[in-house]
């Protein structure tokens, strides 16, 4: 019962037919992260490859227009492909490899992940195949053409909301279909044992980087990390090398969509309730006997019902904070960061953003935000620009839910 | 012996499945006491859930048809009274871990003792995650139904040496739906679950003709069909009865070897 738990949290709620594969990868995981052979060429592809160590760099007009906490912004949005997404899939889809499978099989939302796992597989000379829901297909074309341009096959997924959730399930389905040949590489610390720890230790060299450069530049500990959560892998990379420095205040950023009081947002702690799905424990939006709720972001990364066990755990200690942030307020952070700094961000970590600037006004100049940036923005300017601009007609109008644009 | 394994005792048993609440309640019950009497031993009750990870396209849709209609646990507790009032078929209910957890274990398995629910099925509760709920399951009399797949290989016995009412194994991998051909080496996995239990085994996942279904009693104890009755009442839906009774009736002779 206590394998794979952060208090209560987490667990392997899975069909039979995968049971013997988890097991196995958390196995094979077990030996290969203290593999000599194995670590080194991870650290090569992270370097030559993805272009690690991302950049952490100093927000000076940021941080000078809010009159607070100086700003870093860690730049995962650097990284090959475009957000953090690669440090997990580069991870995973090697360790495929070494377990000898030839596909690799994964979710995706924004597309990112799809997008990191479809580059990796080409690099590495795997089959791929992305499920992505087709609202999100639709939001995120450009998505779409770069996964199929590396070779990939995307297939829409059209059941229950058509976004993230969905295509989740529906990854589950073909993987449990099809685990002899096939590696689910799961994008996010979510779903069952071992996934939550496998895509935590992989995505904690953002952490361990923050840590070091932070150093370097300050000569001390940031007094703040702010990340934006959907399933969480970008905070919990961000949070995992401080959890141990109890001065750290550690921030995750829900997407609090049209506002926690409308029933258009995706803040599984905010809002939601214990519940069990996907494999794991854990916080979840649901309702009518139990049910998953639709959820819903302006962010396609954020647009899941669910977050992390490990955050769950964080919140329930007290560890971490977690917050919403509106579409509104992320739309705001997307400009003012664009505006500040000519850096285009991706819309999930406008949320990280837009909490940074709520909360860097109330603290002294001596206090450090890290902000956790964790992709970049192009995929989501179509997308914002038509939000604007049916914001502006609503209005005049009324307020109604912006959902479907 | 327990309601659900002695339903086995007098010849292999054809194990019905279906979505309550597809496409009413009022039908969910007419078509339950419809099949029993064409029948079935044992009637499988599907709780609806948003996103069944376990099951194909056909299952699939029935949940939504359900979900739409706005049916939820206690109306299905309603149903099943109901079906108590007319009938003694033992009945199971297969359902996701999130909507019993959400109701609450205790109150949930409750409930079910009170209304002669006799089994259970949560296929994303494995072997290692019973713990939920297998104490309380038992307190309540209803027997938690054990899963076992092509893939669980050194995991059988362990599984098996647990389980209560029948083990439902798993024909195929993959999800639930219709199947041509079944390709999985049951006899194999059948003779090392018995090696540790006398508790019943029963084969679903893809069974839909008559012919599989003859097939699967020379090797195991019983057959379960669902998506293939679910498909009938996709067609048929408030007009499905005297169909199911016809095909419950023409699966239940095949396995009468």
């Amino acid at each position: 019962m206590n394998k794979g738990r952060y208090g209560v949290y987490g667990g392997q709620y899975i069909p039979e037919t995968l049971m013997n594969e988890l097991l196995n990868l958390e196995k094979q995981y077990n030996f290969y992260k203290n593999d000599f052979e194995f670590k080194k060429k991870l650290q090569t592809l992270l370097n030559q490859y993805a272009g690690r160590p991302s950049l952490l760099y100093y927000a000076r007009r940021m941080t000078k227009r809010l009159g607070g906490a100086k700003i870093y912004l860690k730049r995962e949005d650097l990284n090959h492909t475009g957000s953090h997404k690669i440090n997990n899939v580069l991870g995973q889809t090697l360790l495929a490899k070494k377990m000898g499978k030839t596909r690799v099989i994964a979710e995706t939302g924004a597309g990112q992940h799809g997008v990191a796992t479809a580059t990796a597989a080409a690099f590495l000379d795997m089959e791929c195949e992305i499920f992505m829901g087709e609202e999100d297909i639709e939001r995120q074309a450009l998505n779409v053409y770069r996964m199929e341009l590396l070779g990939a096959k995307v297939n829409p997924v059209s059941s229950g909301t058509k976004t993230l959730k969905d295509a989740v399930n529906e990854t589950m389905r073909e993987w449990s279909t099809r685990v002899h040949d096939t590696h689910y590489v799961l994008g996010s610390v979510m779903g069952p044992h071992p996934f939550p720890m496998i895509v935590r230790d992989f995505q904690s060299v953002i952490g361990e980087e923050i840590r070091k450069q932070l150093f370097e530049y300050e000569s001390k500990l940031p007094t703040a990390i702010v990340a934006c959560v959907g399933g969480g892998s970008n905070a919990i990379g961000s949070f995992y090398n401080f959890i141990g420095d109890e001065k750290v205040k550690l921030v995750g950023c829900e997407a609090g969509g049209e506002g926690i009081d409308t029933e258009y947002h995706a803040a599984s702690i905010t809002k939601g309730e214990v519940g069990i799905f996907h494999g794991m424990k854990s916080y979840f939006c649901q309702g009518n006997y139990g049910q998953i709720a639709p959820v819903y972001s302006i962010s396609a990364g954020l647009d899941y019902p669910g977050i992390g066990p490990e955050h769950a755990y964080l919140h329930d200690t007290g560890r971490a904070e977690y917050v919403p942030i509106t579409d509104a307020e992320a739309v705001e952070g997307f400009e003012f960061l664009a505006k500040s700094e000519g850096i285009i961000c991706a819309i999930e970590s406008a949320h990280a953003i837009a909490q940074a600037m709520k909360m860097a006004k109330t603290m002294d100049k001596e206090d450090i935000i890290v902000v956790c940036l964790s992709g970049r923005g192009d995929k989501d300017a179509e997308s914002i620009q038509k939000y604007k601009l049916a914001k502006s007609k609503n209005n005049n109008s009324d307020n109604s839910h912006m959902g479907g644009i | 012996m327990s309601k659900i394994t002695e339903a086995f005792s007098s010849g292999k048993a054809f194990i019905a499945f279906l979505t309550a609440g597809d496409p009413s309640k009022e039908k969910t019950v007419e078509f339950i006491l419809a099949m029993e009497e064409a029948g079935a031993d044992i009637i499988e009750i599907g709780i609806p859930f948003s996103d069944p990870i376990a099951e194909g396209q056909v299952i699939q849709n029935a949940n939504i048809r359900a979900l739409s209609c706005g049916v939820h646990t206690d109306d299905i507790f309603d149903l099943v009274g109901d079906i108590r009032r007319k009938s003694d078929v033992p009945l199971a209910f297969l359902t996701y871990i999130n909507p019993v957890f959400y109701y609450g274990y205790d109150k949930f398995f409750k409930k079910c003792k009170e209304l002669g629910i006799n089994g259970i099925i949560i296929p994303d509760l494995p072997y290692e995650e019973k713990g939920e709920i297998s104490e309380i399951a038992k307190k309540y009399d209803v027997d938690l139904i054990s899963l076992i797949a092509p893939t669980s290989k050194d995991r059988i016995k362990m599984i098996a040496k647990e389980s209560k009412g029948f083990i439902y194994l798993v024909s195929s991998m993959g999800v639930t739906g219709v199947r041509s051909e079944i390709k999985t080496n049951l006899e194999d996995i059948i003779s090392e679950i018995k090696k540790v239990t006398d508790v019943p085994v029963a084969v679903g996942f893809g069974v839909n003709t008559p012919e599989q279904s003859k097939n699967i009693v020379k090797l195991s104890d019983g057959v379960i069909v669902g998506s293939a009755i679910v498909k009938i009442i996709e067609k048929y839906g408030n007009n499905a009865e005297p169909y199911l009774k016809e095909y419950v009736a023409t699966m239940k002779d095949a396995t009468r070897i």
